[in-house]
């Protein structure tokens, strides 16, 4: 282990590539079928196995999709597309090369804001994002000498995200993925799932001592199928790196593979022997230009993203960040809070039914709130039994809540009243039970008047008690309190 | 047997109108003739039962008057073009046993109107080579003079229709291999503006020069041939959209032409004397004739072969990449790695040519060369590009010899691929700027071999140039 006081000494550099399978029901540049699980081989056509005579074409809502993401980053898009070719010789490659951008990828720069942990808010910076197809599968079955190969994935679209080399901590590198995923799944351009592979990171790590201009040597990793991985690679990265400079090794610039059992990383392959990938324009394809009627027909498509959400619910709606980062971190909650929150202007109260309750139902039964049985509206008319003092904050997300999930066809307001829930708000009737309990505890009453204001807890506790929990807590303070503080 | 008959597609519409014959007796005529000429080698398969099976729906098609314009014509096809359910080789041992799933645009088209496809023609593997020397199918023989090379890559194209075993015939020029070997062969060869036909179904050699183009005796049938096969397809997004007119209703010439010719094509060292003396023919008649005719100089001519040399092998090293063993055609049977298996397979299935391509175009294509090669040579097409196409705003045609030489003798290049790619000079011009060109015959040299005559006319100026093709045959200057 290094002390705190070596790594003190470093500074550690992480730039991310991320590629994101985009959700397209065809190919990059064929019309065969995307869908996932497919039996092998069963979604390719002569243009997915590189037939001889094929000619590949773009699909638009692929580069659609790489718009809206370039959108969502503030990148500037390019206007006229070109392709490029990466050769390099694999059995899941069918052509020998990939179809990617290379100069002039659609999305230049642009930036990811996060938010850590404490709070700081951080930009990371991206260099580009482009437009590629994936390739396909080999397989390496038990008990099988031969390899098979699937090539049902091969010619997915893929957008490959780019990130400067901002970041400076593993916590940073994991937020800037969190921040990623949300922003695709915001933008229905992918499932941002890891574990399936549909989401994929490789990232570059280096280091150096603190205050230096220079970057380090890069180290890529790769093989990271988790957030978590990734953040355990970078760790690792960083005390096998400072552990080489403290030795006087040099490091050098390879590719490492992560190893999720032991946490470590191992070189794939040096800097000597990279592939030369002998990028050159792609023949077979005109340039895709992106007019300024297409763009703007994006632009008006494009859902409301995080950022903005979150903008509204701390500005519009008063809420605290906190709330609004819960509220934002699912595009679904967040734009069934949103529609919450047409229905009613106690915004604090929605916030803090959707964090608790509801979230608290959904978590518990792995339910996505497109399942959740009460619609917005009806979770308003709760929220204005609370407004109109009819039932308190606990009452109503502990006792008519849960009667709502069971019982779909009751108004909260009949629930509440077939439950006998509505609170006593009526200054004539609770009198009498403010009465009966100051004439209880004569001894206490004037303790209270004696100075020990303390006391006004313990009356409404007997009040409560009295009223079986119906009276409403401010009218009875308030009738206490006319009786004891005068 | 008369190898005579049926010498244009005007023919075979008048004795099908006059009753004289039909399709199926076409085919046969053709399928005997094929036969009689097989030491040529021009077929690599003849597709004998599907001919025929077609001949008779079109007869059929006939009698009931539904038959489409291409009606009683027979049609070979280079095999670098697909027909769905035949086998396609690119005559390389790499692809042996390739069946496509699917018919290349071009031939669909002619089907669609009625052609019959008689079989599919050797060449040069994969399009590279200009003698059809280098085929994993063997040589073609030029009817001209057997001892000698049809020219190629599409030598068998030109022979096929040379010895008349069809009517018309596809090939593809991607530097000159349509246009040289109809030189050589003495037919009509064009290279169409590139894009003008989608290359869907066309086993690519270098994808931003190939095109399809079309071997015929005349130039009436090429320009039939063109106009049907020729415009938007949406399998092709590189295809122009732009509308195809009815070229071969637009043969009409008469109006004044202004000609450029080049200084440096003309007073090529490298060029035959006889072959000077035609075109210079050419060009006093028509001085003569009253047309404008200008020499104009050309200092990029040696720049040339380079360019389109760099930037050919460098997209044929990538699209030959796919030819690994793993998904179809040959694979090696010694490989006992991955890695063995496409070094193997790969230097087993190609012939030395298109290997020697291949290394060449991996090689400008490598980070340390990139630059000082392949961004340079774009750079030179460039400056090549816009001083054809501006000296075509300013001229109507260029006029220049197809090839230095005639038709040559087997083996004379084999051992100097630097002498075999000097016979490409005239014909890269049009390929690296990708203007149409078009190959008529312009007599013969001392030998009795036919010499070829090419005239280039602006993007997308097939008409003007088909039209110009045809009132040039009609004088008759050199025969």
């Amino acid at each position: 282990m290094l002390s705190a006081e070596i790594k003190d000494k470093y500074e550690l550099v992480v730039g991310l590539e991320v590629h994101a399978q985009l959700i397209t029901k065809s190919k990059m540049y064929a019309t065969d079928s995307t869908e996932y699980g497919s039996l092998p081989n069963t979604q390719v056509s002569v243009l997915t196995l590189g037939h001889p005579g094929t000619l590949p074409k773009v699909n638009r809502k692929a580069v659609e999709f790489a718009i809206k993401m370039g959108l969502a980053c503030n990148s500037e898009i390019t206007r006229k597309n070109i392709f490029a070719r990466k050769n390099y010789f694999y059995p899941d490659l069918p052509k020998g090369y990939q179809i990617t951008q290379d100069k002039g990828p659609i999305c230049v720069g642009g930036e990811v804001p996060v938010t850590l942990a404490d709070g700081v808010k951080k930009s990371i910076a991206l260099t580009r994002i482009h437009m590629e197809e994936d390739a396909g599968k080999s397989m390496h079955l038990a008990g099988e000498v031969d390899t098979l190969v699937d090539f049902n994935r091969a010619g997915v679209p893929l957008i490959e995200i780019v990130s400067e080399p901002d970041m400076r901590s593993s916590e940073e590198a994991y937020a800037f993925l969190v921040e990623v995923k949300k922003l695709v799944r915001y933008l229905d351009i992918c499932d941002g799932n890891m574990e399936e592979g549909s989401l994929r990171c490789d990232a570059n790590i280096s280091i150096r001592l603190k205050g230096a201009e220079e970057l380090g040597k890069k180290v890529e990793v790769k093989n990271m199928n988790s957030f978590r991985n990734v953040s355990r690679a970078i760790e690792h990265e960083f005390e096998r790196q400072i552990d080489l400079m403290e030795k006087g090794v040099e490091i050098i610039s390879e590719t490492r593979t992560f190893d999720a059992t032991t946490g470590t990383t191992a070189s794939m392959r040096t800097k000597e022997d990279l592939n030369d990938y002998r990028y050159f324009p792609e023949p077979d394809l005109s340039p895709v230009v992106v007019s300024e009627e297409w763009l703007e027909s994006i632009k008006i498509a494009m859902p409301s993203l995080p950022r903005e959400l979150h903008h509204k619910f701390v500005h519009e709606f008063g809420l605290p960040e906190y709330d609004a980062g819960v509220l934002t971190d699912s595009k679904e909650i967040a734009l069934f809070f949103e529609t919450l929150c047409t229905h009613t202007n106690n915004y604090k109260a929605a916030s803090n039914l959707m964090m608790g309750p509801v979230k608290s139902y959904l978590n518990e039964l792995t339910l996505h709130i497109e399942d959740f049985p009460i619609s917005p509206e009806k979770l308003a008319s709760l929220i204005a039994l609370i407004d109109d003092g009819k039932v308190s904050f606990s009452v109503a997300s502990q006792k008519v809540y849960p009667e709502m999930l069971q019982n779909k066809d009751k108004t909260p307001l009949e629930i509440a009243q077939q439950l006998n829930l509505i609170q006593e708000s009526d200054e004539g009737s609770l009198k009498p039970i403010v009465d009966s309990v100051l004439a209880e505890n004569e001894a206490k009453v004037a303790e209270y008047k004696s100075g020990k204001k303390g006391l006004m807890g313990m009356f409404m506790g007997q009040v409560m008690k009295k009223s079986q929990g119906k009276a409403d807590p401010k009218v009875a303070t308030k009738l206490l309190s006319e009786i004891l503080d005068n | 047997m008369n190898l005579e008959k049926f010498l244009s597609f005007d023919d075979i519409q008048k004795s099908l109108e006059n009753r004289e014959t039909d399709c199926k007796a076409i085919v046969n005529y053709y399928l005997e003739n094929i036969q009689t000429k097989a030491h040529l080698n021009a077929f690599v398969e003849v597709y004998t039962d599907s001919a025929l099976e077609q001949a008779s729906l079109v007869d059929e098609k006939i009698s009931s008057g539904k038959a489409g314009k291409l009606a009683g014509m027979v049609i070979g096809i280079k095999d670098v073009l697909v027909y769905t359910d035949h086998e396609s080789n690119a005559s390389s041992k790499i692809l042996k046993g390739f069946n496509s799933q699917f018919t290349a645009s071009a031939v669909q088209r002619l089907i669609d109107e009625d052609a019959i496809v008689i079989g599919r023609l050797n060449c040069d593997e994969f399009g590279m080579g200009s003698s059809n020397e280098n085929s994993a199918h063997g040589k073609v023989l030029n009817a001209a003079d057997e001892s000698r090379v049809p020219g190629g890559s599409s030598g068998g194209s030109a022979v096929a229709v040379q010895a008349n075993l069809c009517t018309v015939s596809l090939g593809t020029d991607t530097g000159g291999s349509v246009r040289q070997p109809a030189a050589f062969t003495g037919l009509v060869g064009i290279k169409p503006t590139y894009s003008r036909v989608s290359r869907w179904g066309l086993i690519a050699y270098a994808s931003s020069f190939d095109t399809i183009g079309v071997f015929s005796r005349n130039v009436q049938d090429n320009a039939l041939v063109m106009e049907v096969m020729a415009g938007p397809d949406n399998f092709d997004s590189t295809v122009s959209r732009k509308a195809v007119p009815h070229y071969s209703e637009l043969l009409h010439f008469n109006k004044r032409a202004k000609v450029a010719y080049l200084t440096e094509t003309i007073e090529s060292p490298a060029l035959q004397e006889e072959i000077k003396a035609n075109t210079i023919s050419v060009l006093d008649k028509l001085k003569e004739e009253g047309h404008t005719v200008e020499e104009v100089h050309f200092p990029l001519l040696k720049y040339i072969l380079p360019t389109y040399y760099i930037l050919t092998t460098a997209e044929a090293s990538s699209n030959l990449s796919r030819f690994d063993g793993v998904k179809y055609g040959y694979r090696t049977p010694n490989a006992h790695n991955l890695e063995s298996m496409y070094k193997k397979t790969r230097s087993e299935g190609f012939g030395d040519e298109v290997k020697r391509r291949i290394m060449l175009g991996t090689f400008v294509l490598s980070a340390s060369y990139y630059d000082a090669y392949f961004t340079k040579a774009q750079k030179v097409r460039r400056l090549i590009k816009e001083f054809t196409e501006d000296l075509l705003t300013k001229f109507d045609y260029i006029i220049m010899p197809t090839t230095p030489t005639t038709a040559f003798k087997f083996g004379e290049h084999s051992n100097d691929p630097v002498a075999m790619y000097l016979e490409d000079l005239f014909t890269v011009q049009a390929s690296v700027s990708g203007v149409p060109s078009i190959s008529i015959p312009n007599g013969k040299d001392k030998k009795g071999l036919p010499i070829g005559l090419q005239v280039m006319a602006n993007s997308f100026k097939e008409a003007e140039l088909y039209a110009f093709a045809k009132y040039l045959t009609e004088l008759n200057v050199n025969e």
